[in-house]
């Protein structure tokens, strides 16, 4: 099986490098985005049957810093 | 009195810790990451600056998260001193021995030079050499020294006289300046500036020597 974690920078946390490419968007002429957040996809590839609450422990000890970030899990 | 310097792979101012240490007057072991424990004795361990492991998935991360950092957790919890500058702040956070994390400078730029700090806090082994409030020069090098923590914690850093170091001027983004900060039993500093690298005349900067002389001083006393 395989899973998908998006982790994203959490809300209220500057984002220097979104806001860098919204920089870059608007000087190649794409009016109108007001805003880009830049985060992460990490690919697992799991021994079948993996749960999503280890897949969540995973996330936590180590995939995000949830100081800073949150994390979604897809289990495709 | 003993130092242990913590070697990751990508470690690059380990060397320059140690020498600091020995100056200083500590007998100082190197301990590689890999090692399940640290040398019997240790006063202090130091974890250097430097790229540990790449700097994959996020500064530190990786590293805080390795065998010696479990015995460097437990040397903590027993009340034992340590000293994180740069990279070794990044690990310190994310082992939670510090709180917040480091995220990428303001200006995304790397930076590479000797900034003024302030010293914040004068009650700690780390910084009972300098005067309070007394303005220091030390080189930072670094691209994600941005401290961050929610604003309870900050409040918290403030009220308890746990900000060790501020910038004098906040070059990279830093919550309230932020440079360096202690753990609640003021054992644990991390920094992102690099003392060690202000440590001998030839630095061109003597600065960071205060640091290392008045901790060989605290911890005989200790």
């Amino acid at each position: 099986m395989k899973a998908r974690v998006h982790v994203m920078l959490k809300e209220g946390v500057l984002d220097p490098q979104g806001e860098a490419v919204r920089h870059a968007l608007d000087s190649l002429g794409f009016d109108g985005v007001e805003g880009v957040r830049q985060g992460k996809v990490i690919e697992l590839d799991l021994a079948d049957g993996t749960s999503e609450a280890r897949i969540g422990e995973m996330c936590e000890k180590l995939l995000a810093n949830t100081v800073i970030e949150s994390y979604r899990i897809e289990v495709l | 009195m003993r130092a242990a310097v913590l070697v990751f792979p990508g470690s690059n101012c380990d060397r320059d810790l140690a020498t600091a240490f020995r100056a200083a007057g500590f007998e100082t072991d190197m301990v590689w990451h890999k090692d399940t424990s640290l040398p019997d004795g240790v006063d202090i361990v130091g974890v250097p600056g430097g790229f540990s492991y790449g700097d994959y998935l996020r500064c530190g991360a990786i590293a805080a998260n390795s065998p010696i950092c479990r015995a460097l957790a437990a040397h903590a919890e027993r009340g034992g001193f340590v000293f994180g500058p740069c990279n070794g702040f990044q690990i310190l956070t994310e082992t939670g021995l510090l709180p917040g994390a480091l995220l990428r400078n303001a200006g995304l730029k790397y930076i590479c030079r000797t900034v003024p700090l302030i010293v914040a806090e004068q009650d700690s082994v780390f910084t009972r050499g300098y005067a309070p409030g007394e303005e220091i020069r030390i080189p930072i090098a670094h691209h994600d020294g941005n401290y961050f923590a929610d604003t309870d914690t900050l409040d918290r850093l403030e009220g308890e006289g746990l900000v060790a170091f501020r910038y004098a001027e906040n070059p990279n983004g830093s919550q309230r300046d932020i440079a360096g900060i202690l753990s609640p039993n003021r054992r644990v500093l991390g920094m992102m500036p690099h003392p060690e690298r202000a440590a001998d005349a030839g630095h061109g900067g003597t600065d960071g020597q205060r640091l290392f002389a008045h901790l060989t001083e605290a911890l005989a006393a200790a």
